[in-house]
């Protein structure tokens, strides 16, 4: 398939498309990093996940709509807005939503996976209501378009820089507060061993719902990056969600490295291969490798050795 | 400090506490004895809330703790060291005791919780699961003082732990006991560590309570009839 390029120019077309691997890239990791802390904690496989990320979207969709209408001059900036709208969006929805329904299925993991599903279901057609069939774009503000020429051959998007940027500062913020926090503390031993958490005083339940919460909301902040690369519709989350599941089982499901690690290599060759094959095939090729190394590796790129 | 009525416990249809009744002043170290499988976990476990009791009530200091969560009965003062230890063995040493903090709202560990146990110091960035066994039980005690009680409830803390280290720890529970004037209810099936540690011995039999008796001129023979097999 490389046939007809010359080494320069083949050079150029994978720094070109691995460059415009990097907002897919960025996606993934939010999403990957929401469901993989909920389903670290919880054990929960959140199906809805792809709808709380189009959440997001939508509310990113309505922040620009509304800076466009009311404060033109500042539309810029609407992208900022928009993060943290999307962010408390999603987080409280999900907040809502452990309250309301898992809470009371945690010991039944078929039936959390059948709920979410049918949450997603829910959700979906709520967004048909609410927004219309009709697949929404927000308008890219000036300063993000357009692209830094690097050489004569590469070019590289500003939009995607400044959402991988993004991405990996909130990524590099929830390992923080993973790693150096009270709540951290709380959701890994919770993790761990509910149980005992419960037994030295962590309130498992409070630590659950905030959990969610924020897993749900860095999903809203995905949606928001999301923006940049399709338009939003009522199903649009379903693309990614197995995208995303791909990524949390490639990575380790406990390794936010790993989990970083998998999305790049995903992305990276998934955008690379569409080049020079179909979208289909690129996810078939991409697909097969991964099942490949897993068969090989079935704890996942990045695991911690510990005696048992 | 600790008031158990009437406590009735069990695990679906199995009962394996039967109506236990017991009353622990403050600053007493009770040892519970009992051979394997008469309920010694099930009555650890009942008063920490991890296994729900059908009947009977609990009191901490006058609280009655009966139908609340685990991390609200360690807010009001009960620690738990579990069979087998159970610290979280992924996180470090120092963040395995800080999971204690959580209910005083503390931020960091009292110092002189680390004075209790030496060993742990060293190993502050280690985690917890590369520790030895008898590491490991030093850190449960630890992570148990940690959140500042006034019931600390151990199980089998000897198992799988050398006698030189047994006698070590007896040292330290009665030390935390007199600077802390903790109240401690420890299970065992060693009778020379219960001798060790205990101001009063108890025993446990088929979820029932069959021999109580101060430490002082204690029959030992007659105890360890009821361990024997
Ligand atoms: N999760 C459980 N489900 C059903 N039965 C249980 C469960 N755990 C314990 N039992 C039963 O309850 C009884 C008391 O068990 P328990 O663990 O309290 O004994 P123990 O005195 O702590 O024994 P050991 O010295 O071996 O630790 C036993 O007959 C045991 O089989
Ligand atoms: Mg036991």
């Amino acid at each position: 398939m490389f046939s007809g390029y010359s080494l320069p120019e083949l050079g150029a077309i994978f720094a070109m498309q691995g460059f415009a691997g990097l907002i897919l890239f960025s996606v993934f990791v939010l999403m990957a990093l929401g469901l993989a802390i909920i389903f670290g904690q919880m054990g929960v496989i959140n199906m809805a996940h792809g709808e709380f990320m189009i959440l997001g979207a939508y509310v990113t969709y309505l922040v620009s709509q509304a800076f466009a209408t009311y404060a033109p001059a500042l539309f810029g900036a609407y992208f900022f807005v928009a993060m943290v709208l999307a962010f408390c969006a999603s987080g409280l929805l999900g907040m809502f939503v452990e309250w309301a329904i898992i809470r009371h299925l945690y010991k039944r993991p078929l039936d959390t996976l059948l709920a979410t599903w049918g949450l997603s279901l829910i959700l979906q057609q709520s967004f048909r209501s609410l927004f219309g069939a009709r697949e929404v774009g927000v308008t890219i503000p000036s300063w993000m378009m357009g692209s830094l020429p690097l050489t004569d051959l590469i070019e590289v998007p500003i939009n995607g820089i400044f959402v991988m940027v993004l991405a990996l500062g909130i990524s590099a913020a929830v390992y923080v507060m993973m790693f150096k926090s009270g709540w951290g503390r709380q959701v890994r031993a919770v993790t761990q061993n509910r149980t005992m958490a419960g037994a030295v005083g962590i309130d498992t339940e409070r630590t659950d719902r905030l959990t969610f919460g924020i897993g749900c909301g860095v999903a809203g902040i995905a949606g928001a990056a999301f923006t940049m690369i399709g338009s939003t519709g009522p199903t649009s989350g379903q693309a990614y969600i197995v995208d995303t599941f791909l990524v949390v089982v490639f990575g380790g499901a406990a390794s936010l490295l790993g989990t970083i690690a998998s999305a790049f290599s995903i992305s990276q060759a998934q955008s690379i291969l569409e080049f020079f094959l179909s979208g289909s095939m690129a996810k078939v090729i991409t697909l097969l490798v991964v099942v490949g190394i897993l068969m090989l590796r079935p704890q996942g790129l990045f695991s911690i050795k510990l005696r048992k | 400090m600790l008031n158990i009525q009437n406590l009735t416990s069990g695990y679906g249809e199995s009962r394996v506490l039967n109506g236990l009744d017991l009353t622990v002043p403050k600053g007493q170290i009770v040892a519970i004895m009992g051979r394997n499988g008469m309920g010694k976990t099930t009555l650890m476990k009942s008063l920490m809330g991890i296994v729900q009791a059908t009947d009977g009530t609990v009191a901490v200091d006058g609280t009655p703790v009966g139908g609340m969560k685990s991390h609200a009965r360690v807010a009001n003062g009960l620690a738990y060291v579990p069979q087998g230890r159970q610290i979280f063995s992924a996180m470090t040493v120092e963040e395995n005791v800080e999971t204690g903090l959580t209910v005083t709202g503390r931020k960091t560990v009292p110092a002189n919780i680390y004075d209790l146990f030496p060993v742990l110091v060293d190993m502050k960035h280690r985690r917890g699961g590369n520790l030895s066994g008898g590491q490991q039980q030093q850190l449960a005690i630890a992570r148990a003082m940690a959140s500042d009680p006034k019931v600390l409830l151990l199980d089998e803390p000897t198992e799988g732990i050398q006698p030189s280290i047994i006698r070590e720890m007896a040292r330290t529970l009665r030390r935390i006991r007199d600077e802390h004037g903790l109240t401690i209810v420890v299970s065992e099936q060693v009778l020379s560590f219960a001798l060790d540690v205990a101001d009063r011995v108890l025993v446990l039999e088929k979820g029932a309570l069959v021999h109580d008796s101060p430490r002082a001129g204690i029959d030992e023979a007659h105890v360890s009839k009821f361990l024997s097999v």
